[in-house]
């Protein structure tokens, strides 16, 4: 009994229509489609529940800030990208620190050799914190550090380098990213145990909250989780489940909920599925909103607005072709843009190969001033709210968050499904479905499994000269032979009985920050006392 | 020379280094282990000594080492170094990562087999390091 198929409403092309999480686009989206209930769940920009947008005027009050990622080889090398970023028009600083610092090894660690600057720059001690920001006047810009482990000594770094330029902390602005949650879900970079690494997020948390009003001490990332391979759907539950533990800490700390959120902010990956983008971000928004009020009890507005940095997504930049990349950043921005952003990270289009060259930095700029000053995009709030697919859109990515929280929670929360490896292997599973749709061409990535081209030319990259690992070391020789070795043996002595304690570990940092303890000195210390992570990994 | 064919090819797959890019690595464990392989991965942070150590303890016939750090130059001739220093020169050793196709020529010269950079798709690896790991147990 064999039925005629239903026939579809237009002629088709072969391919199969779904977003990159894998959801189904329906042949067409209208009215039956649009939201119940458009006063409650979108509302109007500026308000509860800010799906919208964060702020009543969106850009036509303030354009969203151009902060450029940038850092290599030595603190002289990246002080001079800083001034050519801020010559050419960028509004922040965003900097990149190498391998090593990340992982929180002073420059001259045996586990160093071969990293030094080579992926951001090396930073060991104040001075060198000092020569970074040489002659950018701190209290007149925003910086902001992508560092997690280690966040809480650089951190102290900034602080003090602040001082020396009479900038007190209370006027410092910026963000450092601290968000070890994603480190053990996806981007790895640890020193530390889960609780203890806890803990100094929480210990920055308070005391950021009661000295650097101006400052966000967590940047819940999600950037880092979608880079690994997470779908949208995943990258948005897994980051909003991270932003709620750090909250159920700081309320565990017995701080108000009230003093600390509207610090809270987020940094988001912008990918090349422009609307599923778009209704990532809107999706955030909303939920953010509703659980920070509902659930945590939040009563001032600031508390429940959430505002994001997003960077274009760098796994989408192709070797091949690289010319191609300046189009998906620019796509990726303008949905980056269309979703609300606050501050905006443009990839150059040589960064599948190396660190970028000026030129492919100058060029990811102006993508950003295009989309500024020329697209007309920043001239009205959501332009795409009131969309039938969009919003629905919105909806389906909030419901796959709710999914995700439900499962995470049945595993007792964040921090056990980590130690479950659940996140991790979620993540694993969506990027090897991914690389067989690309490797079976059934996801189509232009100059890669089609349109390749024979006989590229060769793209000029930036060298890491290797000298520059000789240079920073002996920098840091110079800094070790000029301190007060009883000093620095006292202040290490204070950080690791503060640690074994419960008092908050920033004022100990700092000390030794003041007395140029070096950054792997301070995290061997309190090694001593915390312990080391090493993952089980899953594929 | 049956039961050498038949057995199945050991792999360790290896990041060496501090950077904690394990996408790709990830990626290529899980294809050669379902195309029937024993796939030893390490793990994050792994010095070149510690996978020497493992490439030898688990009798590997090839090793993957992923490297998107820029730190290549430095690791992998340290690891093939430490190979050939136990006497060990059957071992098939590719690159997988960000690695500049001038730095190509000099890392075959150290004996590196293959350099696998992105875009490179999951199944021509795979058949690579089977032939690699087939053309070893046949030699045996």
């Amino acid at each position: 009994m064999a039925t005629e198929p239903r026939q579809k409403p237009l002629e088709e092309r072969e391919v199969e229509f779904k977003t990159m999480s894998g959801h189904p686009i329906e042949p067409l989206y209208g009215p039956p489609e649009a939201p119940a209930d458009p006063a409650e769940s979108i509302g109007r920009p500026g308000e509860f529940p800010f799906t919208r947008g964060p702020y009543p005027s969106m850009y036509r009050g303030k354009l969203w800030t151009m902060r450029q990622f940038a850092g290599f080889g030595t603190v002289e090398e990246t002080n001079e990208r800083f001034h050519y970023l801020l010559d050419h028009g960028q509004t922040g600083l965003s900097t990149a620190f190498d391998m090593p610092t990340l992982m929180g090894y002073d420059s001259d660690h045996h586990r160093s050799l071969g990293e030094v600057g080579r992926e951001g720059v090396a930073v060991d001690s104040l001075d060198d914190m000092e020569q970074l920001f040489d002659g950018i006047p701190l209290g007149g810009v925003t910086t902001s550090m992508t560092i997690n482990a280690p966040a809480a000594i650089l951190l102290a770094f900034y602080v003090l380098v602040g001082e020396k330029q009479g900038v007190p902390p209370e006027k410092l602005g910026g963000t450092i990213q601290t968000d070890i949650l994603k480190e053990y879900i996806a981007q790895k970079e640890w020193c530390f145990p889960i609780e203890p690494a806890m803990r100094l997020v929480t210990d920055m948390i308070e005391w950021c909250s009661e000295n650097m009003p101006r400052w966000h001490p967590v940047s819940i990332s999600g950037y880092h989780i979608r880079e690994a391979g997470s779908t949208a759907q995943q990258e948005l539950a897994f980051t909003l489940k991270d932003g709620f533990t750090y909250v159920e800490r700081a309320l565990e700390r017995g701080l108000d909920v009230d003093d600390f959120a509207p610090r809270l902010s987020f940094f988001f990956n912008a990918h090349i599925d422009f609307f599923e983008e778009i209704a990532k971000y809107r999706a955030a928004r909303r939920i953010w909103a509703r659980e920070m009020r509902d659930t945590y009890g939040a009563k001032r507005e600031e508390s429940m607005r959430l505002r994001f940095h997003a960077q274009t997504a760098g796994v989408s930049l192709t070797a091949q072709q690289p010319l191609n990349n300046v189009v998906r950043t620019s796509l990726e921005a303008l949905a980056a843009v269309l979703g609300g952003t606050q501050s905006l990270h443009t990839n150059s289009f040589d960064e599948a190969l190396a660190l970028p060259t000026e030129e492919a930095v100058r060029v990811a700029l102006r993508t950003q001033q295009v989309i500024a000053f020329e697209s007309g995009v920043a001239g009205t709030p959501d332009p795409l709210g009131g969309s039938w697919f969009v919003e629905q859109l919105t909806d389906e990515m909030e419901a796959a968050a709710y999914d995700y929280f439900a499962r995470i929670d049945e595993l007792g929360g964040m921090v056990e499904a980590i130690r479950r490896n659940f996140p991790q292997r979620e993540i694993a599973d969506a990027a090897f479905t991914y690389q067989r749709e690309v490797d079976e061409r059934r996801q189509i990535v232009v100059g890669v499994n089609d349109f390749v081209q024979e006989d590229e030319d060769e793209t000029p990259i930036l060298r890491i000269d290797p000298a520059l690992e000789r240079k920073q070391t002996d920098r840091l020789a110079a800094t070790r032979a000029a301190r007060d070795a009883v000093a620095v043996e006292a202040a290490l002595a204070e950080l690791k009985s503060a640690a074994a304690g419960d008092a908050n570990l920033m004022p100990p940092i700092i000390a030794a920050a003041r007395a140029r303890v070096t950054e792997g000195e301070m995290i061997a210390a309190m090694q001593e006392v915390f312990g080391t992570y090493t993952e089980s990994p899953v594929f | 020379m049956e039961a050498a064919t038949a057995r199945k090819i050991r792999v360790v797959v290896a990041k060496p280094g501090l950077d904690g890019h394990d996408r790709g690595a990830k990626i290529i464990a899980r294809a050669l282990r379902d195309a029937g392989m024993e796939v030893i991965y390490t793990g994050l942070h792994q010095t070149p000594e510690q996978i020497a150590e493992t490439v030898i303890q688990e009798d590997a016939d090839a090793v993957g080492l992923s490297i998107l750090s820029g730190a290549h130059m430095t690791l992998v001739p340290r690891v093939v170094e430490l190979l050939a220093a136990q006497g060990v020169d059957d071992v098939l050793v590719t690159v997988g990562g960000t690695i500049p196709a001038e730095d190509i020529p000099q890392l075959k010269k150290l004996g590196v087999a293959a350099v696998f950079t992105p875009g490179a798709g999951t199944d021509e690896i795979v058949e690579f390091i089977r032939e690699g790991g087939e053309a070893r147990h046949a030699a045996e």
